[in-house]
C-alpha cells in the first residue's frame, strides 16, 4: 500500500470539508473493498476519510413500510434486523449472503453501492425496489443513480447518507456465486408490488446492474416460474470471463429469475 | 504518523504507526502478539480474524488507525487465568488441526459464530459460517466437530447456570 494520510471524520459537513482539502482523497466506510484495492497498489489515494463513525449515518429507521438505512450500516446490521426481516425478507437474506461473516461485519450499504461493482448484491435491490438514493446534496433514484462499471451519479465529494424504499409486497433475491470470490456470476432481485413487477439484475452486465423488461413483461401475465420458461436473455452486453461466458451467463440470469419467482410464490406471507 | 490506542486483550495499549499500517501488522509488530496470522493477506482465508468491538473481523483489511478507539481481542486473549478456552479443548480434543497456520483464525470465527448462536448450531450452519476461513491440510471435517462440541458444550453451560 502507498501511503496514506488517514482522517476520521466526526459528521458529514467535517466529511466533506476533509475532502475538499485533500488533495486526491477517497471516503473509506467499511473498506472491505477500498483497502484490498489500495493494497494491491491499484488505488492510491492521498487521505482517507473515515465515515463509518460518523452516528447521522448510522442505523436502521422503519415506519410502517418506509424503509431508511443509514449509509455506513453493516451488512451484518441489516441481515440480523428483525423488524426489517417481517416487512422486506428479501433484503435482510441478501445482506446475509454477501460475502463471508467478517467481511458483513465491516462492509456498509453505502460503501457497497457507492462502489457499485458489476457483481455486488446491493444494486440490484436498489434498483428493484425503486430506492432513493439520499446524498448530503440530494436524492437520487436508483433508476438514475448506477451509470455503468463502477460509476455512479456521486460527485467527487458527494457522500451517501442512507437509502430509502418503501417493502414491496414480496421480493426474493436469488444468486449464483463464484464459488472462490462468493461475488454474484448472476444476481437476480425480483420485487412486485400491486401489480407492479420489478426485476433487476447484477454479476452479468458489462455496465453493471440492469433491469430485465423482457421478464417484468412476462411475469406481468403470469406470477409464474414457468411464466420465463420462453424467456430468452441477449448474451449482448454480458460480461464473459473466465469463470463464465456471455451465453452462460444469460441462461443464469435466466435460472435465478425463475428461481427467484419460485421463492416468493412458495412463502406464506 | 497515527495514534493508535486500543485495549488489546484487556490491556490498553497505545503506540504510532503510519496511517497505512493494517491492524494485523500493529498486533504482530508492535504488541508482539504473533499468534494472529498473515495467511492470503487478500482477505480471504480468515488466519488473521480477530474480534473489534466484538466483532470478528478479518485484521488485514483494516487500518490500526480505523480501529483505534476500539477494544480488540486476539487468540492471546480468549483464553483466561492459564486456562484454554473451550474452543480451544475442543480443537485438541477432536483434533482439527494438522500444521495449526489457520487455527487462531479459525477459533476466533468460532467464538464469533458461537456467540451469535446461543441457542446452538448444526454442522450446515457451521460449514455456511465459516466460508471466510480456508484451512488447506485437514479438510474442514474436523473443524466443524470442533466447533460443534465447543457449542454444545457452552449451550450446556448456560443451561445449567
Amino acid at each position: 500500500m502507498y501511503e496514506t494520510q488517514y482522517h476520521r471524520a466526526t459528521s458529514v459537513e467535517g466529511a466533506a470539508r476533509l475532502m475538499g482539502e485533500a488533495q486526491d482523497g477517497k471516503y473509506l466506510a467499511g473498506g472491505m473493498t477500498l483497502i484490498p484495492t489500495m493494497k494491491q497498489r491499484l488505488a492510491s489515494p492521498s487521505d482517507l476519510i473515515d465515515l463509518r463513525r460518523i452516528d447521522a449515518l448510522k442505523g436502521i429507521k422503519i415506519d410502517g413500510r418506509k424503509v431508511r438505512i443509514g449509509a455506513v450500516t453493516t451488512h451484518s446490521e441489516v441481515a440480523t434486523n428483525e423488524e426489517l426481516a417481517k416487512i422486506c425478507p428479501a433484503i435482510t437474506s441478501l445482506a446475509g449472503h454477501i460475502g463471508d461473516p467478517q467481511v458483513r461485519n465491516m462492509g456498509t450499504i453505502g460503501g457497497s453501492i457507492a462502489n457499485n461493482d458489476p457483481a455486488a448484491d446491493y444494486p440490484s435491490a436498489m434498483l428493484a425496489l425503486e430506492a432513493t438514493i439520499i446524498t448530503n446534496q440530494r436524492s437520487v433514484p436508483a433508476s438514475a443513480f448506477f451509470v455503468g462499471l463502477f460509476e455512479t451519479a456521486l460527485e467527487p465529494e458527494e457522500i451517501i447518507t442512507a437509502v430509502e424504499f418503501t417493502a414491496p409486497d414480496k421480493a426474493a433475491y436469488k444468486k449464483f456465486p463464484n464459488p472462490a470470490s462468493l461475488y454474484a456470476m448472476a444476481g437476480v432481485f425480483v420485487a412486485r408490488s400491486g401489480d407492479q413487477i420489478r426485476v433487476a439484475v447484477t454479476g452479468a452486465g458489462e455496465n453493471g446492474v440492469f433491469r430485465l423488461n423482457d421478464a417484468e413483461t412476462a411475469l406481468a401475465t403470469s406470477f409464474t416460474p414457468s411464466a420465463l420458461d420462453k424467456l430468452s436473455v441477449n448474451p449482448d452486453g454480458l460480461l464473459s470471463d473466465l469463470h463464465a461466458t456471455a451465453d452462460y451467463r444469460a441462461n443464469l440470469v435466466k435460472v435465478m429469475a425463475k428461481r427467484a419467482v419460485a421463492e416468493i410464490a412458495n412463502r406464506p406471507m | 504518523m497515527a495514534r493508535v490506542e486500543l485495549v488489546v486483550n484487556g490491556r490498553a495499549v497505545k503506540g504510532e504507526a503510519e496511517d497505512r499500517t493494517l491492524l494485523v501488522h500493529f498486533l504482530r509488530e508492535n504488541l508482539g502478539l504473533t499468534g494472529t496470522h498473515v495467511g492470503c493477506d487478500t482477505s480471504q482465508c480468515g488466519a488473521c480474524v480477530v474480534h473489534v468491538d466484538g466483532m470478528a473481523v478479518k485484521s488485514c483489511t483494516m487500518l490500526a488507525a480505523q480501529a483505534s478507539g476500539s477494544t480488540v481481542t486476539t487468540i492471546e486473549g480468549l483464553g483466561a487465568n492459564g486456562e484454554l478456552h473451550p474452543l480451544q479443548i475442543a480443537f485438541r480434543e477432536n483434533h482439527a488441526l494438522q500444521c495449526g497456520f489457520c487455527t487462531p483464525g479459525m477459533i476466533m470465527s468460532s467464538a464469533d459464530m458461537i456467540r451469535r448462536h446461543p441457542n446452538g448450531l448444526d454442522e450446515a450452519t457451521v460449514r455456511a459460517e465459516l466460508e471466510g476461513n480456508i484451512c488447506r491440510c485437514t479438510g474442514y471435517h474436523n473443524i466443524v466437530k470442533a466447533v460443534l462440541d465447543a457449542s454444545d458444550k457452552s449451550k450446556a453451560a448456560v443451561q445449567a447456570i
